[in-house]
């Protein structure tokens, strides 16, 4: 018996590697080199790992726009147009997200706790804060996380889908508990995630297996195949398909699968709160999007109602919760849950430009979240007694003013919030037209009814934190209470690469609309 | 003794492990019901897997052992923290985020 060595494509597989590759050389980074060289040997391996991945994608596109894609590792990995687009968005998100964590304030504090193993209070800690320990562990952490995403969209079987889904998760919960200030909240928001998301991922799995003792292969293009076959196991493929998009619902933070949702968003240190509420969405819209276009769609009249039942309500409830909350990471939460479901309007209208205005949506989406969760992460208390810059100032209130004194910053915000509101001219708008429209040409009209509806009560919340910021003086304690903070910069870069990719999505759409509509061709 | 004896015992144990997950207070031993989901997982695509005469089944079970060890090292690293910081692993005494 003579072994055959497969033939591996490793081109194909170039923005994958990069990413993971960095991830490795990160681990050794932490391991050997000298403490004051760490963070900005990590600092620039991110960069060129991330900028390297956008490279290989634009590279890997002509090959791809010329033969329609190629199947890597006998079928595991699909590097096809969607494939090319979602690693490109994720790479460029990811970048810009990685860019807030990166940065640290005058003072030479990140977001990150000096030692996250150390109780919070104890001597230790205490200890690890006055030597000027860094966690810099989150880079090697958030490149293994953004390797995993961009092996999600592009799973070709699944087993590989569940395999990029743990290896994006693992580090996601270490990162939520890992913040500087509020550690109790960061702790606990690191064992929900945990506990809810594993849960999610044992559904998926335990789906998987149905889903393979139908089609008795794990590959897409077997179960496709026999999906379109009527066969009397259909129930166990009806049970599987449901139990896999209940887990990948789980990471959009669909209703009724959101309750993490606020709870992480609000618990994790800022910038891996837009990190991970722009990325991970991205990825595992990717993910849903080559199920149910790819794998499912003979099953459309069983799963299509369900689906547009999440979608309505994830809508509404997004939208409800949203207005009466508080705290602006928590509101931003909820935002991002109706705007999962905004997204869902596209994915479930099962026509072309369902795919394209989803990745469209997905894009800008992503760039505001990113600044807008920057902001945030900028934005901090000062101590009452001893004019010390503390924790970030998230309670709503705490924002009445900053226009007044913060003007730009504030602008940006405002902006973000319009865009997430879908006012015209903003990249938010563009991806809530595309997605209404394909799903009025998937004769959804109603969906897309509810959607504008929704998306009508959403401007309320959206506009009351705009007036807070211009229009209404600092209220009850000196205005100094809240302050934006000096950093080394990073983080404003950040800013204006969302500032500027919103403002074009907005004013000039339709080159990348006609790009992503060529691009949005899946391998059968 | 036919293999859809197998299949019966996978959801058995996935529903007990689900149900743990639901009612038990000790994150350790939630955490304990999902690894009891992932090994029901295991059973069924090892049945599927003899069913079929096909051996992805028995290597996706392999995977989902490495995956649950992965799991386990981040799960318990954030129990002890939050152990050692309150003792106590009960997921009812973490409500400090509400809404």
């Amino acid at each position: 018996m003579s072994f055959v060595a497969p033939e591996v494509q490793w081109a194909a597989l170039a923005p994958i590697i990069l990413v993971l590759g960095a991830g490795v050389v990160g681990v050794l980074v932490d391991a050997f080199a000298p403490r004051a060289a760490r963070r900005p040997v990590h600092i620039g391996l991110t960069v060129v790992s991330l900028a390297g991945a956008l490279v290989a994608v634009a590279l890997l596109w002509r090959d791809v726009r010329a033969d329609g894609g190629v199947e890597v590792l006998g079928g595991s990995v699909l590097v096809d147009g969607p494939t090319l687009v979602l690693q490109g968005v994720i790479a460029l998100v990811g970048l810009v997200g990685l860019l807030v964590v990166a940065d640290r304030t005058d003072s030479h504090e990140d977001a990150f706790a000096p030692s996250a193993a150390a109780v919070p209070g104890s001597d230790y800690e205490e200890l690890a804060r006055r030597k000027g320990l860094t966690t810099t562990e989150v880079f090697p952490l958030a490149l293994f996380a953004l390797g995993g995403m961009m092996i999600f969209p592009a799973a070709g079987n699944l087993l590989t889908l569940f395999i990029a889904l743990e290896v994006l998760s693992l580090p996601l919960y270490l990162l939520t508990g890992t913040a500087r200030r509020r550690r109790l909240l960061s702790q606990e928001a690191s064992m929900k995630y945990f506990l809810l998301g594993a849960f999610a991922s044992a559904f998926l799995l335990f789906g998987a297996a149905l889903v393979y003792g139908f089609a008795g292969s794990v590959r897409y293009a077997d179960i496709a195949r026999a999906v379109s076959v009527p066969s009397d196991l259909d129930p166990l493929l009806v049970a599987g398909s449901v139990l896999i998009l209940v887990g990948l619902l789980f990471k959009v933070g669909a209703v009724p699968f959101h309750s993490w949702t606020p709870d992480v968003y609000q618990g994790a240190p800022t910038p891996i709160t837009g990190f991970m509420a722009a990325v991970t969405k991205i990825a595992a819209f990717g993910a849903i999007l080559r199920l149910v276009y790819v794998v499912l769609p003979a099953l459309e009249w069983d799963l299509m109602p369900a689906l547009w039942g999440v979608a309505v309500v994830t809508m509404l409830v997004g939208t409800v919760v949203a207005i009466v909350q508080t705290d602006v990471k928590r509101m931003l939460a909820y935002s991002s849950i109706a705007h999962a479901g905004f997204v869902l309007v596209g994915v479930v209208a099962m026509t072309s430009s369902g795919i394209s205005s989803v990745l469209f949506y997905l894009l800008a989406y992503g760039l505001a979240t990113v600044g807008a969760f920057a902001i945030v992460s900028l934005v901090r208390e000062v101590d009452a007694r001893g004019g010390a810059v503390v924790a970030e100032a998230t309670h709503v209130s705490q924002w009445s003013g900053l226009g007044q004194r913060h003007p730009v910053l504030a602008g940006a915000f405002a902006l973000f919030l319009l865009s997430f509101a879908g006012i015209p001219l903003t990249g938010g708008f563009t991806g809530k037209f595309a997605v209404f429209s394909a799903a009025v040409e998937g004769d959804l009209a109603w969906l897309a009814v509810v959607g504008v509806v929704a998306s009508a009560a959403a401007v309320f919340f959206y506009v009351r934190l705009i007036v807070l910021m211009f229009f209404t003086d600092p209220a009850g304690t000196p205005g100094s209470s809240t302050t934006v903070v000096r950093t080394d910069g990073l983080t404003h870069v950040a800013i204006g690469l969302g500032v500027v990719g919103t403002i074009l999505l907005g004013v000039l759409p339709s080159p990348v609309l006609g790009f992503l509509s060529d691009a949005a061709v899946y391998l059968p | 003794m036919t293999l859809a004896n197998y299949l019966v015992l996978a959801s058995i144990l996935f529903t007990i492990g689900a149900t743990t997950v639901l009612v038990r207070r000790n994150a350790i031993i939630v955490f304990l019901g999902i690894e009891l989901m992932l090994n029901s997982a295991n059973l069924a695509f090892v049945t599927f897997a003899r069913m079929h005469g096909d051996l992805t089944g028995q290597v996706v079970a392999f995977f989902v052992m490495v995956v649950a060890a992965a799991e386990v090292v981040v799960g318990l690293a954030i129990i002890v923290a939050i152990y050692r910081t309150r003792r106590s692993a009960s997921v009812d005494d973490v409500n400090l985020l509400k809404s």
